[in-house]
């Protein structure tokens, strides 16, 4: 009798909570800002939170407001800040901003059995080989998805840094930077 | 009065100290001996490197090809000495970063053994194409630093019809005067090149322009130029960079080369005295370019001097000819000081850029505290492309590369006058450098990411293609199916 009436009161609470919890989602709706959706769309969507945020939508919601600054995404880097300031039509300071290391994938032969899983997966059509064939990775290709990293069943898929050689060396900026006195540049962050 | 209305004939510049007093009264010296292993590197040139057609363990002479040049743009490579090829591998290139190049490792036999030369009775007879072939087949590129392939410049020139040829003996740079005492030793040699150049670009007249700081250089090459109507040599004021072929043209020409546009399109076309000495011996004497005379100056060298090097030779080696003391040495530039390369240690080869090396101390090297801008607007009047270079660096300093490219960042010839005055030790130029660099990473991402997007809708479009192919077969499959059901049907009702 008592299990019979614990589970009746239970099912009647659930049922009636969510029949609140439904009308107040149809009636009280909280009407999103289409620029929050823009901003989200332009975030990479991994939900990584590295920005401090739990994920893309609250970090996009904080931009909206202007409560996070335009360089807040360490993934997306430069390029993505450069995006965000122009949809918000914002000033950028874009000089402590860290590009993200660029990777490659690359096929270590002594593992890889040729199981053609991974080019199967790549988005890119960067990966060429056959069965039972060592796989090679077009590193010009590779948009470094991590896709083919994923399904390897022998781990022989790593990503790795680009390389530097002579042909994509550049000059580091000058290092000691000082502050200069400046009128742009102001990032207000509440 | 009027003349404030004038175009000044040449903008900007400076006059840094010159420092060439220790090696220009010295002749040039020739009897550095050959060192045991030379290393070639494979590109020495502006343009795609060379390829080699020798195998590890052949036994080649000199001047023998090394390796071919492939592309338009390109130039080959030939044995500075005999001996015997041990490596074609990878090794520290001669370039700030040091990193690997691939480079061809000639171990000498000490006999200097020549190849069979065949030389031309008169080269006047000769077709200009011909010429130019010859100058591309000797390997040689601009030897005032730009190293662009000699010969493609010559066909440019006659293509384009150019009226002048500016040889560039302004030698610009301080510390360096191996162009100087070319110009007094070989003054006949370089007149004679610069003629076979006339003719292989069929071009009337040359105007052979040294700075006032050379009078001795100057004296030499107008009595070697005398003969010959067409050679004009003349005198041009001391001042850094002189030798920007921009500037160059200005000052001799009063022409102007509008922004993005090549010298031959105003009908001039400049080459270095070095390479019209290059021309000489390869047209002449049938000798590719092996060597060439390298300035070796600085605080820390003890016999400063210019000398006669077969490519590939180690600075290590120079340095020791030229007794250099390590312990004092804070810094070793190839090239001029002002627009030269830094090299992280002295284990990299003399290629055909190599116009200088140099070993400074540290009370030869600009402090490099920086303090902030005090608006001098120092670095605008010396700039000579006419930049605003404090804008510019204040516009990368934050990243904003597209502003520094507004205000001209990629007119910007990195010749260091602005670092240079800035009494702030603002590191002007290295911001440019670093910013042009950014710009073409950036161009290349764009690039790839265009590329990216093209193979993803083809990958699309080709999975698309092979479902669409899966649902044709499985709807044959099952109308055949039927049909086979529909006959075996009508069989049956007929049995």
């Amino acid at each position: 009798m008592y299990v019979l009436s614990a589970i009746v009161s239970l099912t009647l609470l659930g049922l009636v909570l969510g029949l609140l919890l439904g009308i107040a989602g149809k009636y009280l709706k909280v009407e999103s800002s289409p620029i929050v959706d823009e901003l989200e769309a332009l975030l990479p969507g991994s939900q990584c939170g590295q920005c401090g945020f739990p994920g893309c939508r609250p970090a996009a919601e904080a931009l909206a407001e202007g409560c996070a600054p335009a360089t807040m995404c360490p993934p997306g880097g430069s390029a993505l800040a450069e995006q965000i300031a122009a949809l918000l039509g914002l000033d950028l300071d874009l000089s402590d901003v860290k590009e993200p290391e660029l990777l490659v994938a690359r096929v270590s032969e002594a593992t890889c059995t040729g199981c053609t899983r991974c080019f199967k997966v790549c988005p890119t059509d960067a990966i060429v080989g056959a069965p039972k064939q060592i796989h090679a990775v077009v590193a010009d290709a590779c948009i470094a998805c991590k896709k083919c990293v994923e399904v390897c069943p022998t781990e022989c898929l790593q990503m790795h840094p680009i390389e530097v050689t002579l042909r994509n060396w550049r000059w580091a900026k000058p290092l000691n930077v000082p502050v200069q006195p400046m009128g742009t540049g102001s990032n207000a962050v509440c | 009065m009027l003349s404030l209305f004038k175009k000044p004939r040449f903008r900007g510049g400076v006059h840094a100290e010159e420092h060439k007093t220790a090696t220009a009264a010295l002749p040039i010296a020739s009897d550095f001996p050959l060192p045991k292993k030379l290393y070639i590197p494979l590109q020495q040139h502006v343009g795609k490197p060379a390829e080699p057609v020798i195998m590890v363990g052949e036994k080649v002479l000199k001047g023998q090809l090394l390796a071919y040049s492939q592309g338009l743009i390109s130039a080959p490579v030939h044995a500075p000495s005999s001996g015997i090829i041990v490596d074609v591998n990878d090794y520290p290139a001669p370039h700030p970063s040091a990193l690997p190049i691939r480079t061809i490792v000639l171990e000498t036999d000490g006999k200097d053994e020549w190849m069979a030369i065949s030389v031309v009775d008169d080269p006047f007879q000769l077709n200009p194409e011909e010429i130019s072939f010859r100058v591309g087949a000797a390997g040689i590129v601009g030897l005032g630093g730009a190293t662009f392939p000699t010969a493609v410049k010559l066909n440019m020139g006659r293509e384009n019809h150019v009226d002048t040829l500016i040889i560039n003996g302004s030698e610009c740079e301080p510390y360096l005067c191996c162009d100087d005492r070319l110009m007094q030793e070989r003054a006949g040699e370089i007149i004679d090149g610069v003629r076979l150049m006339l003719h292989g670009m069929e071009t009337e007249q040359a105007v052979v322009a040294i700075e006032d700081n050379k009078p001795q250089a100057y004296v030499a090459m107008l009595a070697a130029a005398e003969p010959y109507a067409q050679i004009k040599v003349i005198q041009i004021p001391t001042r850094y960079p002189m030798g920007w072929d921009r500037q160059l043209i200005r000052y001799v020409t009063g022409k102007e080369v509008p922004v993005g546009c090549r010298s031959s399109e105003v009908g001039v076309t400049i080459h270095n005295v070095g390479t019209a000495y290059a021309v000489h011996k390869a047209i002449r004497l049938g000798q590719p370019l092996l060597g060439r005379v390298v300035t070796v100056a600085g605080g820390a060298v003890k016999r400063p001097m210019n000398v006669e090097v077969p490519f590939g030779t180690l600075i290590s080696e120079l340095f020791e000819f030229c007794e250099v003391d390590k312990e004092q040495t804070a810094r070793i530039i190839m090239g001029g000081p002002m627009m030269g390369d830094s090299l992280p240690h002295t284990g990299l080869p003399t290629v055909k850029a190599t116009s200088g090396i140099l070993a400074l101390t540290k009370s030869e090297l600009k402090n490099t505290e920086e303090q902030p801008c005090i608006r001098c607007a120092g670095c605008v009047s010396v700039c000579p492309a006419g930049l605003r270079p404090l804008d510019m660096a204040n516009n990368i300093r934050i990243n904003q590369l597209d502003a520094a490219v507004d205000l001209g960042l990629k007119d910007c010839i990195s010749c260091g006058c602005c670092s240079y005055i800035c009494p702030s030790n603002i590191p002007l130029v290295q911001f440019f450098k670093y910013a042009s660099g950014e710009v073409i990473a950036r161009q290349q991402a764009q690039h790839k990411s265009e590329q990216t997007k093209r193979l993803i809708d083809a990958r699309n479009a080709r999975m698309e293609r092979i479902a669409q192919q899966q649902r044709e077969d499985e709807l044959a499959r099952i109308a055949a199916k039927a049909e086979r059901e529909r006959l075996k049907a009508e069989q049956e009702a007929l049995v």
